[in-house]
């Protein structure tokens, strides 16, 4: 069994009311860094921890809270990433809807080390019933002194608000997150500026996902150096896996980073194996937007290796043979799966989320999607998987926001590693779906 | 618009209703202007288009969108330059329970199209269209972060999660017959059982 920090309380009876909450030792690490740390301290020990952001880009928490910039006289701002849209990826909902206080008392501790006197979480309009377990929590929060004016009487104050957004994948960027913030379109900004120098109503801003935010508490309470022995290498600490797919037990995992692949999706302690007796085919291991592998690829590296839970482990080989933990969207096939017909409720996600801001992504997610469904109707054409190449290649690196790789990249890797498989139907002119969908009648109703 | 669209009832009802908002809406808009600093009240745009869809029929009509503008002292334009781009804002009437069945990957991986064409046969209706009665809309959306507990669809705030045909059909007879979804979510994570 790995170490639990963040989600080990999840069974325990109304822990997500701040009583059961702080009985099981919640709210430790506002008293700690606000008592007995300065602000520098707390960044101090996130940098020690080697925490990396868990929304999926995995740069380092310290670091870019180091960048923050602090002018005199302008207001500083937290702002939790909480717009959880990647396909696959479900555990910052689970987070939050278990274990509210969690994310309330991240979000204040780091408050205090960025010095921001206002934050606020933007969560995904979708997610609406947990915008409301929120803000209960939050008004427990005020009314216990936890949030508000003179905090545990160490004069800092800091008041933290939710905020629903309207149904736009795109806002799960940081700064179209921040111009929907700010009631407008979720058009991703053109970077420098960064939002640590100008955010937030032009103010400087942190932007962490829910994850990142709720991991501060264990590593003030243990000590960034205790928690970055947990896990291998860069990869430390713990990570939420959002499982789901053809699997025995979909969830969310807490794992300690480090887990070998194989055992994530065989052990009884995690996935349970592939469901009805079924072989794998392929896993899109973190989010919709990383490379798909194939089983040979996603058990063991190109070098032979066993292929771990890892930054690192599983960027291993670039994108020619790896692909990325991402936001940790796991998402198991087994060998009846049309890894054609995934790709293309991927690419019509894309089309659909597309802000419309850059031409290369705009056009091009829409032609991907037309040329998948020619594969899906029969009539396409093998020069049509060389085209479908074509359209990747120049979307990636041309659009202002990281959604263009995000829409190119699958495609990129369905090609490479299952061409055969759209050579197949451009050559026999049918697609035959035997995806088995008979899960719906094995839940019991 | 409206006269394109069945259950004219349900919708003409809608039509008629006064836009400007209840006391307690009103206190609530309040209160989510109240969070922002001063001068930047624009930023309440989205969450109050959601209570003003609640308030106002379930959609937002032009009517509204001038009056929010009105409210948050804006140009009109950039209420509907929000209300466009977002997919949570009905710019059309709608059923009274609009369901929207999730179709990205792990949802397809486990039958969403299945649960799709269960629906349009069950309710006559296609993707898209509402029931004659304006009870039902159906819609089909991307992932709605059930992925573990596919396949999903959203009603209003109701997650309603691992789908099965039988279960489709209790949710749609709860909602004709009390008018109402029982609870926000019924997922049963198979590892947090």
């Amino acid at each position: 069994m790995g170490k639990k920090l963040l989600i080990h309380n999840d069974k325990v009876p109304g822990i997500a009311s701040l009583e059961v909450y702080r009985a099981h030792g919640g709210y430790a690490s506002v008293e700690k860094a606000l008592k007995s740390m300065t602000p520098d301290q707390v960044t101090d020990e996130v940098k020690k921890s080697g925490l990396r952001g868990r929304g999926g880009a995995g740069f380092p928490t310290g670091m870019k809270w180091s960048f923050l910039a602090k002018p005199e006289g302008v207001p500083r701002y937290l702002v939790c990433n909480a717009d959880e849209s990647e396909p696959g990826t479900f555990k910052d909902r689970y987070l939050m809807e278990k274990i509210p206080h969690a994310l309330i008392e991240g979000m204040i501790t780091s408050s205090y080390a960025l010095g921001a006197k206002t934050s606020y979480i933007y969560i995904r309009g979708e997610y609406f019933y947990v915008a409301r377990i929120l803000e209960t929590a939050i008004a427990e929060a005020y009314a216990a002194g936890w949030l508000g004016q003179n905090i545990l009487g160490t004069g800092f104050s800091h008041d933290c608000y939710v905020q629903v957004g309207g149904g736009a994948y795109i806002c799960g960027e940081e700064t179209a997150l921040l111009e929907s913030l700010e009631g407008k379109r979720g058009n991703p900004r053109i970077k420098p500026p960064f939002p640590a120098v100008a955010g937030l109503w032009g103010c400087p801003t942190v932007v962490n996902n829910v994850e990142t935010i709720a991991a501060v508490c264990p590593i003030i309470n243990m000590g960034g150096e205790e928690y970055a022995k947990i896990g291998i290498g860069k990869s430390t600490g713990t990570k939420l896996i959002s499982a789901s797919g053809h699997i025995n037990k979909p969830g969310v995992y807490e794992i300690e980073l480090g887990v070998p692949v194989e055992e994530f999706i065989y052990s009884e302690e995690y996935c349970g194996g592939i469901r009805n007796g079924k072989k794998l085919k392929a896993v899109v291991a973190g989010g919709s937007s990383v490379p798909i592998l194939p089983t040979e690829l996603i058990l063991k590296t190109a070098k032979g290796e066993p292929r771990l839970m890892t930054y690192e482990s599983l960027g291993d080989g670039g994108f020619i043979t790896g692909t990325m933990l991402g936001s940790g969207g796991f998402i198991v096939m087994d060998e009846d799966t049309s890894i054609v017909k995934n790709l293309f409720t991927f690419t019509r996600f894309y089309h659909h989320e597309s802000c419309g801001q850059c031409s290369p992504c705009r056009e091009g997610t829409g032609w991907m999607e037309k040329i998948l469904k020619k594969f899906l109707n029969g009539t396409a054409t093998e020069s049509d998987v060389d085209l479908l190449w074509d359209i990747q290649s120049k979307i990636e690196g041309k659009t202002i926001c990281p959604l263009g790789e995000a829409a190119a990249w699958p495609v990129a890797a369905a090609i490479r590693h299952f061409k055969q498989e759209f050579l197949d139907i451009a050559r026999s002119k049918k697609f035959v779906d035997i995806s088995h969908y008979n899960r719906l009648n094995q839940i019991v109703a | 618009m409206s006269s394109q669209i069945h259950g004219a009832q349900h919708f003409d009802k809608a039509k008629r209703v006064e836009v400007k908002f209840s006391d307690e809406a009103m206190r609530t808009v309040q209160t989510i202007i109240s969070r922002y600093p001063e001068g930047k009240q624009k930023s309440a745009l989205l969450p109050v288009l959601h209570v003003a869809q609640a308030e106002f029929g379930g959609w937002l009509s032009p009517e509204t969108m001038d009056y929010v503008a009105s409210i948050l002292n804006i140009k009109p334009i950039e209420v509907f330059e929000v209300a466009s781009f977002y997919t949570m804002y009905n710019l059309k009437p709608m059923g009274k329970c609009v369901l929207e069945v999730c179709q990205t990957s792990s949802c397809w991986l486990n039958g969403a199209e299945d649960i799709v064409k269960y629906i349009e046969k069950k309710l006559g209706i296609k993707v898209g269209e509402t029931t004659k009665d304006g009870m039902f809309s159906l819609k089909v959306a991307e992932c709605l972060g059930s992925c573990g507990t596919a396949p999903m669809m959203q009603c209003g705030a109701s997650f309603h999660e691992n789908l099965t045909y039988e279960k489709v059909d209790r949710i749609l007879d709860d909602y004709k017959t009390q008018g109402k979804l029982r609870s926000y979510t019924d997922h049963d994570y198979k590892n947090t059982l």
